[in-house]
């Protein structure tokens, strides 16, 4: 169906759409809703996963055989390109609907397998293979002996809200959005509520900061409301840079307005007119899709002056953050958006006292603002039965690493840490064991596969000395070294610290330091020696308190956490790098022990004349030999040899 | 020069908080920022061009030297790093003879390993002119170097 029909359409059927409850919406707009949610179709509609990674796996090349499949065959149907469904590893995702059947869905598809996919399904003939399944709709035909997508293992135990329409919805269509009751939040607000019922409501609904602080969201509106000022401003920030997380990607390329519509809502309760998005500019997909959806909100009235008569004035523009991990942080971000360099200030005074240019300033992360609309369309106490305790709602997980599905995975809060990782991701990869599982980012813990069974929810998180942080989780199997992972976390720490604060500066530099020092081997090294070492490894126990208390903002406070928490765990494995010289999954290079096998060596002399270390000697034409204690485990012996004669332990 | 001034005509506004989206807008038109434009910018903003080195030294975006003709971008997020990112950083650099930041004498390559592409379900990942390489390993990149040096032939 012609989109410009609902255009016209559903905004003329804005007022009755806010007013009138759901239930008693006219035949006319029941219509059109109907239609925008693609319940009856008149011709196919063939969508593909076209977010980032989706991209990635080669999600352009599977559209473009999309587009010549259907040009060549003359066949005329709808191709729209849609957000993440949230299955990472499973793509390029395509999803059929013919009408009147139910949605169905392939995964790991393939370019040259888009015809045979297509002219089976065409042909009214699910292919099995690639079939991932089909979306459930009681009022469209399901298709025979084609699994539910709900009662896959990986979506079963999810309760998606904020990611329901993504993977489902047009990412540039704002009447999609609306078909599926958006907006309707924020227009009934700014119409029926008063700016303090809006805070005292997100207040009660529990929602707290999603970033990792914790903070109830509604008390730091609140607090900005609260503050007088002649001009407020709203920060949305999109500085996702935790290694690992792309959860607020995913909700901005797969459903943009959901922001929009949270940050409108936001300003409107602590009284801001100017809101801004903080995003990183490596996001480009998610910067073209939100600058869409401002324009699209702004033509629909929905953006700009006076909005539908109720005197209050919005306009969001986007900043590109120029790429600082720090500025994930909040004063550090304000002070990015000043001009200067992104270095944290000592709170209080906090920004929403004073913040962006010295006034009030909420800032909020993606995830938490996206949940605004659902609390506010579905009430307070909807939402605080989701969760347990003071964590309410859900949470958004993106799982990485050796998991066997990796991808976004929405649960509500309190449920199990074990139930999201032997549950619904699957474990570790076919054929692996589940070592560890580190959540967090950057600054989050290392837990051991023995100790998941702990609810997803802050306190009980911080009791067990880790952190949700934005909700990245790796999954570690046997293949994985717990000291070369943190030393991996702890460089990349000592690189993104700003530089302001001692404590953070220089402590993430000695930690790195000790740490690429035990996944060295010794050269004359004594017995004592390594002792000694031992002990300074001890020693960052101390040197991480220090670093938490002193430290301004939470980079320098939270970086000793994966070190912290994997000594705990896994000290075994400290020790057998330092005292045993050995790390047994053989990742970290440099302790290997290299060796000739004297059967295949016809002493060419290349490896030694190659050796940085003279570490090789023997005589021509005769089998060479390494001397381990001069070795460094270079591996340049084993590159050269043309008759594969060196090995290692 | 032009187009620098083009560029500095966007924005009228002459205060710091223009500072960065000005040299975003020079780095995404140049592929970098040299000495002259970036005093330029100082002389716009009446600022002075050490203030304006400081803080585009501090942030990653901005780089000081020509990029090559194609700018291999290699993942080194977390998921990256356990699925060996590091031996493909180590043969890429290996194979172009240059290191991280830096562009071969010809101009054909430059390098940068990056923090996250965002692409953890396809790890490890590197990026060439905006085409993705999903699932690398490190024994392909020959093979992938070649080919688009044979374009070039």
């Amino acid at each position: 169906m012609p989109e410009e029909l609902h255009h016209t359409s559903l905004r003329e059927l804005i007022p009755e759409f806010v007013e009138k409850p759901v239930n008693e919406y006219s035949q006319e707009l029941n219509e059109v809703l109907t239609s925008l949610r693609r319940l009856e179709l008149s011709k196919p509609l063939v969508m593909v996963g076209m977010n980032t990674s989706g991209r990635i796996a080669g999600g352009d090349k599977v559209l473009q055989v999309v587009k010549s499949y259907l040009a060549d065959r003359s066949i005329d149907a709808d191709i729209e390109e849609t957000g993440a469904i949230g299955l990472g590893s499973e793509e390029p995702l395509i999803s059929i609907q013919l009408p009147g059947r139910t949605r169905v869905i392939f995964s790991n598809v393939s370019a040259d397998e888009v015809p045979i996919i297509l002219d089976d399904v065409f042909h009214h003939t699910i292919p099995g293979e690639k079939l991932l399944g089909q979306f459930r709709n009681d009022r469209l035909d399901a298709w025979p002996d084609v699994p539910f997508l709900d009662e896959l293992a990986f979506f079963a135990k999810q309760r998606r809200v904020l990611l329901k329409q993504n993977g489902i919805i047009d990412p540039f269509s704002i009447e999609e959005y609306m078909a599926h009751g958006g907006y309707r939040a924020f227009l009934r607000t700014i119409r029926y509520h008063t700016f303090d019922e809006i805070c005292v409501m997100v207040e009660e609904s529990g929602l707290r900061g999603r970033s990792g602080s914790g903070f109830l969201t509604g008390k730091k509106w609140m607090k900005a409301r609260q503050t007088p000022a002649e001009q407020k401003y709203l920060i949305c920030n999109a500085e996702e840079s935790d290694p690992g997380a792309f959860m607020d990607r995913a909700l901005m390329e797969g459903n943009p307005h959901q922001l929009i519509e949270g940050i409108s809502i936001a300003s409107y309760a602590i009284g801001a007119t100017r809101a801004y998005i903080y995003i990183r500019s490596e996001y480009i997909d998610s910067i073209r899709k939100l600058s869409a959806a401002i324009e699209r909100a702004r033509e629909f009235g929905f953006l700009g002056h006076n909005i539908f008569n109720s005197g209050f004035n919005l306009d969001i523009s986007i900043r590109k953050g120029p790429g600082a991990f720090v500025c994930g942080e909040e004063t550090a971000l304000i002070a990015s958006m000043e001009g200067k360099r992104g270095m944290p200030q000592s709170k209080p005074p906090y920004p929403s006292e004073r913040g962006f240019h010295k006034r009030p300033t909420v800032v909020n992360n993606v995830e938490t603002l996206c949940n605004v609309p659902h609390i506010i369309a579905n009430g307070a106490e909807w939402y605080r039965e989701i969760g347990i305790g003071d964590c309410t709602g859900t949470k958004i997980f993106s799982v990485s690493g050796r998991a066997r599905t990796r991808g976004l995975i929405e649960i509500p809060m309190g449920t199990s840490l074990e139930v999201l990782i032997e549950e619904i991701v699957g474990g570790a990869r076919q054929g692996h064991t589940l070592k560890a599982v580190h959540i967090g980012g950057p600054y989050g813990c290392i837990l051991p596969a023995g100790k998941l069974d702990i609810p997803v929810c802050y306190e009980t998180f911080s009791r067990e000395g880790a952190i949700l942080g934005a909700g990245g989780i790796l999954v570690l199997d046997e293949k994985t070294c717990i000291v070369d992972l943190v030393k991996y976390f702890m460089d990349f720490m000592k690189q993104q610290s700003c530089g302001k604060c001692i404590p953070c500066r220089e402590g993430t530099k000695r930690m790195s330091e000790m740490l690429n020092e035990i996944t060295r081997k010794p050269l004359y090294e004594d017995q004592h020696d390594t002792l000694e070492k031992f002990r300074g490894l001890m020693q960052l126990e101390k040197l991480a308190d220090v670093m938490r208390d002193t430290s301004l903002c939470g980079l320098g406070q939270l970086a000793a956490n994966p070190l912290v928490s994997s000594l705990r765990y896994f000290r075994e494995e400290f020790e057998e790098h330092i005292f045993d010289r050995h790390c047994k999954p053989n990742v970290c290079r440099e302790l290997r022990t290299y060796y000739i096998d004297v059967e295949l060596c016809t002493g060419c002399t290349i490896c030694a004349k190659r050796c940085p270390e003279d570490a090789i000697i023997g005589t021509e034409k005769h089998p060479y030999f390494i001397v381990s204690d001069k070795c460094t485990g270079c591996g340049i012996c084993k590159e050269v040899c043309k008759f594969s004669a060196v090995f290692y332990n | 020069m032009d187009r620098t001034e083009q560029i500095l005509k966007n924005f009228q506004q002459l205060n710091r908080d223009s500072l960065i989206p000005i040299l975003q807008a020079v780095q995404d038109e140049y592929g970098y920022i040299s000495d002259d434009v970036l005093e330029r910018i100082g002389e716009h903003l009446k600022l002075p061009a050490s203030k304006v080195y400081g803080l585009a030294t501090f942030y990653s975006q901005f780089t000081f030297t020509p990029k090559g003709k194609y700018h291999i971008k290699v993942c080194s997020g977390s998921a990256c790093h356990i699925d060996h990112a590091a031996s493909i950083i180590k043969e890429l650099k290996k194979q172009l003879g240059i290191g991280d930041g830096e562009t071969t004498r010809d101009g054909m390559f430059s390098l940068e390993v990056v923090a996250c592409i965002g692409a953890c379900g396809q790890s490890p990942v590197i990026e060439i002119n905006n085409e993705y390489f999903p699932k690398m390993r490190a024994n392909r990149l020959k093979d992938v170097l070649e080919d688009i040096r044979a374009k070039h032939r």
